[in-house]
């Protein structure tokens, strides 16, 4: 009986078949549009606020398909995504700024097979409508104002150690310490070497000096916190944003991929993801007179600044309270109609505040905003891009009483830019600048043109190459199609499995992966025939044919395996979805034209005892 | 059904000199093509920004072009884009469009233009991304070789191994030509496309080379010229056959699959019509002029030998 597989292999195909079929199905389910409202406080949703989200919708007369209240979140489906849109802008103006809508695409699946784990593959923004960002992290930028905070630092540490200094700057790759007195110098070495473990110190010849330079470990200890602080703040942007299943992720050394699905405003994520904005708190410096700074006489402790109106000011250089210490941040109007955002500082800061409101009633107090702005300039016919620090005040009022840990700051142009500066104080100021240097975004109706679009070539083709098989090798045309289905299932159930991100060249990778799997069925076909032909007799070219085949559809596969993996490796984004798509064809093919394709063979001839003839 | 009730051996190996000639033709033309008009590189390579924007009426085009002129936006084209609905909007990367934001400018002055412009999709490619994707794929195509060639190799013998790359990188080498000749666009998908092909036309050798190696052990008597002749021969029905299939699904994405998979349907058709043909045609005569002789193969598969020696 040599075309007869024992009952562990038929066993084995079926299983495969069923685990196959089961791990599948999810993506027949489609996708709900959905509204989904999350606190973004650490106190849950209630029953309670549930029941009203859901009776404002009512009264709204849009009509819910379903309603789900979870812990954490309300997801409300809808049938169409224009009721999922209005509902949205229902209630973001509804909820307030305590709660995040966010657009989703709830899946259809029902709960058993969620259970078991089973969910559909995850498409992708090309797909589903997005947008992608690739952001670089200026490296540079972060190293100089670490370099900046060291000067601080050590000058502060200097003077409250009673040793004086000539100046302490940044100087021909260094930072160099000029002191008063070289007598001094061992004082400041051992300071150095008791706090600033992270410099380097070279002495140089000059005997009152000491050269500090950014150990390489601290150096690199700055670039990856720079990254790692930046992907912190540009989560707690994303989540301020309202999106369903952002991803963010490090990319290299320098580089962060923000994927937004379903974003629509994207100048307003850009805006949101790139601003390094924030707000700084000084006192007015009414003692010096302003024009006489003007004209280059800054007083020490000052510093000048521009008003909205060009108006020139001088401020007090030492800073009530920055950004930092802002622990929540939220915008609307105030008394007089005018855009304010609402400030709550946290304990230091709030001390700070209010020991200085106290001693300062009456004089007037600036809010300065600082924001960095890349810049493009010709320099020398050269076209450079530049960062510039923009710092300007945004308003100026008198202190009328003493105030601590809340209070509100107006003198903004739109409730917009309130919102969205707000949005920023709460999420955190960025560790250093960021530039946009790739983006992709998808409208939502390319997204569902692309999915038709590679339904269609899978369904075309397999269509084309069915006709063609079943006419070309009759019965052996229907297994070899049989098989060719399964690959597609299990492909599809491991893709599934995995939660794999599906794309359209991944799409266009299970189309290709069919027309190559093929190849396995035709090969074993083709020897049978030969077989056959030789004068074997039926049941030895079959099994003669699947033996003979076997390490033929190994070779060759391997060799296409190697391609996958190669630009596995070495692909970005969709480019990877394709590799991992056909890396994975190619085992469940092996697997599928080999046993599955045998199985039915056997299946169907195995069990006769006189063969005369196949229908090949 | 079948096509081919071939009787007796097609002498393929005689017809050398004739398919060398035709291969070394097609090839020094890819060259030329390559080096004179070079590729058509796509965003990806080269950085950019790409703006697909879709209206209810057929596209003003000249109204998009006074956008953009009064953005002062540099080297910039507008085309329709699938249909006379769609625009594509090119600029290419200079210092000036250096700017993710640029985009939204040019979408906000085309909404002023007319309310019911619809943003299909944004590509923004700064110039490093640009090369490092380039970078990334050169690196790609040298590993996909290396790695063929070392299984390869491995699994037959190296002579094999050479004749099989060489066969397959004419192919790539012709796909790049056509690319370069007809100035289509050569995006990331296009050379993933490439790559593909290349380790699926490799298979074609693997099983021309199967054969010949199976030869060595059956057709003891023949002369190497013979049992390559006759590997080709019989292995050609199951050749064409396959391709055909693999060549019905690349139509349906040629067809159905839209603009984002046109190129690289495109790519893979040029890969899989010279795929056949050099990998038989082109790797089989190279085999038999690095000079394979059955000993060589022998001490490959040396057991079996054994075993076929024991009285």
């Amino acid at each position: 009986m040599q075309n007869h597989f024992p009952l562990w292999k038929n066993l084995l195909v079926l299983i495969v078949f069923l685990i196959g079929l089961i791990y599948s199905l999810p993506n027949l389910y489609g996708d709900d549009p959905s509204v989904q409202v999350s606190s973004t406080r650490s106190s849950a949703l209630s029953q309670e606020q549930s029941n009203q989200i859901e009776s404002a919708i009512k009264t709204a007369g849009i009509a819910v398909k379903a309603f789900e209240f979870n812990k954490d979140h309300v997801l409300a489906r809808f049938t169409n995504t224009d009721d999922q849109l209005k509902v949205a802008d229902l209630l973001r103006d509804k909820m307030g700024s305590d709660y995040t809508v966010a657009l989703n695409l709830a899946p259809t699946t029902p709960g058993w097979l969620r259970a078991i784990g089973a969910n559909a593959m995850y498409l992708g923004l090309d797909l589903r409508g997005g947008v992608h960002f690739l952001l670089e992290v200026d490296m540079d930028a972060a190293v100089k104002q670490a370099e900046e905070r060291y000067i601080d630092d050590i000058r502060l540490l200097l003077r409250n150690e009673k040793i004086r200094y000539q100046s302490v700057a940044k100087d021909d790759g260094y930072i160099k310490v000029t002191l008063k007195s070289a007598d001094d110098k061992p004082a400041l070495l051992t300071l150095l070497d008791k706090d600033f473990r992270g410099l380097e110190v070279t002495e140089p010849e000059a005997q009152d000096q000491a050269w500090l330079k950014l150990s390489a470990l601290e150096e690199k200890d700055i670039r990856k916190n720079a990254v790692a602080q930046n992907i912190t703040t540009l989560r707690n942007r994303v989540n301020e944003l309202g999106v369903a299943e952002p991803v963010i992720q490090q990319q290299g050394d320098n580089r962060i991929v923000v994927q937004l699905p379903g974003v629509q405003d994207t100048t307003r994520a850009k805006e949101i993801l790139g601003t390094t904005a924030t707000l700084e708190y000084r006192l007015v410096d009414v003692e010096h007179d302003v024009q006489k700074a003007v004209e280059g006489h800054v007083p020490v402790s000052s510093h000048l600044y521009y008003e909205k109106n060009g108006n020139p000011i001088l401020l007090d250089r030492r800073i009530i309270v920055t950004g930092d210490q802002i622990v929540d941040a939220s915008s609307g109007m105030d008394q007089d109609g005018r855009a304010a955002v609402f400030i709550s500082l946290d304990g230091v800061g709030a001390t700070k505040m209010g020991k200085v409101t106290q001693a300062n009633i009456g004089k007037p107090m600036a809010v300065v905003f600082i924001e960095y702005k890349v810049e493009t300039k010709a320099i020398n016919g050269e076209k450079v891009r530049h960062k510039e620090k923009v710092e300007k005040v945004i308003s100026v009022a008198t202190i009328q009483g003493a105030f601590s840990k809340r209070f509100q700051t107006t003198g903004l142009d739109s409730p917009q830019e309130a919102r969205n500066l707000s949005l920023l104080l709460r999420a955190g100021a960025l560790a250093a600048p960021v530039d946009i240097v790739e983006e992709r975004t998808v409208g939502p109706s390319l997204g569902q043109e692309n999915i038709s679009k590679g339904i269609n070539s899978n369904v075309y083709g397999f269509i084309a190459i069915t006709l063609f098989m079943i006419a070309y090798y009759r019965l052996f045309g229907v297994f070899s199609v049989i098989a060719l289905g399964i690959n597609v299932l299990l492909l599809v159930a491991v893709l599934s499995l995995l939660q794999a991100t599906l794309t359209l060249p991944g799409m266009a990778g299970i189309a290709l992966t069919v027309g190559m799997a093929i190849d396995a069925n035709v090969l074993i076909n083709e020897r049978i025939r030969e077989e056959l032909r030789i004068g074997m007799t039926p049941g030895a070219a079959i099994y003669a044919g699947y033996e003979r085949a076997f390490a033929t559809i190994v070779d060759s596969n391997i060799t296409a395996l190697i391609a996958g993996i190669a630009l596995f490796m070495l692909g970005s984004g969709s480019i990877r979805g394709f590799a991992l798509v056909l890396c994975i064809g190619i085992l469940t093919s092996m697997f599928s034209a080999v046993m599955v394709s045998r199985a039915l063979v056997n299946f169907a001839y195995g069990s006769q005892r006189k063969l005369d003839k196949l229908a090949i | 059904m079948e096509f081919f009730k071939i009787k007796q051996d097609i002498p393929f190996m005689r017809y050398g000199r004739i398919t060398t000639t035709i291969s070394l033709v097609t090839f020094i033309l890819a060259i030329l093509a390559l080096g004179f008009k070079g590729l058509n590189l796509g965003l990806d390579f080269t950085g950019g920004i790409q703006i697909e924007v879709g209206y209810n009426q057929p596209a003003n085009l000249e109204a998009v072009r006074k956008v953009l002129e009064d953005q002062k936006i540099p080297d910039f084209s507008v085309q329709n884009f699938g249909s006379v609905k769609e625009i594509l909007i090119r600029v290419p990367m200079k210092a000036e469009t250096n700017d993710a934001k640029l985009s939204d400018v040019v979408l906000a002055k085309l909404k002023e233009q007319d309310a019911g412009v619809v943003l299909r999709s944004v590509e923004f490619v700064g110039p490093q991304v640009g090369q490092e994707l380039f970078e990334s794929g050169g690196l790609a195509l040298l590993l996909v070789i290396a790695g063929i060639m070392i299984y390869l190799a491995i699994r037959f013998e190296w002579r094999f191994a050479l004749a099989a790359i060489i066969a397959n990188m004419h192919d790539i080498v012709i796909i790049l030509g056509m690319f370069a000749f007809f100035q289509w666009e050569f995006t990331l998908s296009v050379l993933a496309g490439v790559l593909a092909i290349l380790g699926y036309s490799v298979n074609e050798s693997v099983v021309v080379f199967d054969r010949i190696r199976e030869n060595f052990h059956k057709m003891r008597k023949a002369s190497v010229p013979e049992m390559i002749d006759n590997a080709i021969t019989t292995t050609m029905s199951r050749t064409v056959i396959t391709h055909f299939m693999t060549q019905l699904m690349v139509l349906a994405m040629f067809f159905f699959g839209g603009e984002a998979l046109h190129n690289f349907a495109l790519a893979l058709t040029i890969g899989i019509v010279f795929g056949i043909y050099s990998s038989v045609l082109v790797a089989s005569p190279i085999v038999l002029w690095l000079g394979v002789s059955r000993k060589d193969l022998m001490s490959v598969k040396k057991e079996s030998a054994e075993i076929d020696n024991m009285p």
